[in-house]
């Protein structure tokens, strides 16, 4: 399976779930970037399959809906949509 | 990507096509030129990809039958645009948020879950009959709201232009 990884200072696992068109995943990337944090990406709507069908279900259980950006931390905790400041603080405390 | 990078003028050409419409019909595309030229490139790359609009913010299944609700301009986007301002995506925003007035943020996601969406099929193919006396059938756009009496729905929407396979049967 495709993961990405942006290379970082590590702040824990971050693991964000994409979609390669989508212009709110897109900010969440940026942002992440900006903050220089260690993180692994997948565009969902690239997979393809059984792989895809696995994915969908890890994201619907943290995010019921299965709508993008979803981003899960440490698997702890989960941020949907891009909300700089949550993000921003979840990052820091997780 | 490659294989899925569009053209320059294929983007000013849709962008410009969509303005249009959505001005002609009292809907508006959002004023950040920047971010809505990058979701009208999304748009090209899933026509591309799997034939049809599908929504760029949102996971499409590749199957037509199941994505009709997220072709854009889906089905949500009139919701939203009342509560929020904006639809999901951002594409298209509200009069406040062309005057300045509002901002565009996230909103909640409104389409249902894969497993609420195929429950609420089965309850549609249940329903949807019953009134008679009718003389014709009343059909609905489900991306503006239309309604028109006549056998069979036109083939676009004279109001939002969506295609003749995003009307119900409402009465």
């Amino acid at each position: 399976m495709e993961i990405n990884h942006v290379e970082g200072n590590t702040k824990g696992e971050i693991i964000l779930y994409a979609i390669s068109t989508c212009v709110w995943c897109k900010k969440v990337k940026k942002l992440l970037n900006s903050l220089n944090v260690d993180y692994y990406y997948m565009d969902v709507d690239l997979l393809d399959g059984r792989e895809r069908e696995k994915v969908e279900e890890e994201v619907t259980k943290w995010n019921p809906l299965c709508s993008f950006p979803t981003l899960v931390i440490n698997g702890k905790e989960c941020v949907v949509g891009y909300d700089e400041e949550e993000i921003k603080r979840k990052i820091k405390s997780g | 990507m490659d294989e899925n990078s569009i053209p320059t003028e294929s983007i000013d050409k849709l962008y410009k096509e969509l303005d249009k419409e959505a001005e002609s019909s009292g809907y508006h595309l959002n004023p950040d030129e920047e971010f809505t030229r990058e979701l009208v490139e999304g748009l090209l790359v899933n026509e591309k990809r799997y034939g049809y609009r599908a929504c760029p913010c949102r996971l499409a299944s590749t199957v037509k039958d199941k994505d009709l609700d997220i072709i854009c301009p889906c089905d949500y986007r009139d919701p939203d645009l009342s509560e929020y301002d904006t639809c999901y995506c951002g594409l298209y925003v509200s009069a406040a948020v062309l005057k300045g007035e509002k901002e565009v943020k996230k909103i909640p996601e409104r389409r249902p879950s894969k497993s609420e969406r195929e429950k609420l099929e089965k309850k549609s193919e249940n329903t949807a009959t019953g009134m008679t006396k009718l003389s014709k059938p009343v059909w609905r756009c489900k991306v503006c709201g239309y309604l028109c009496a006549r056998d069979a729905p036109p083939e676009v929407c004279p109001i939002c232009k969506a295609k003749k396979e995003r009307f119900e049967k409402f009465l």
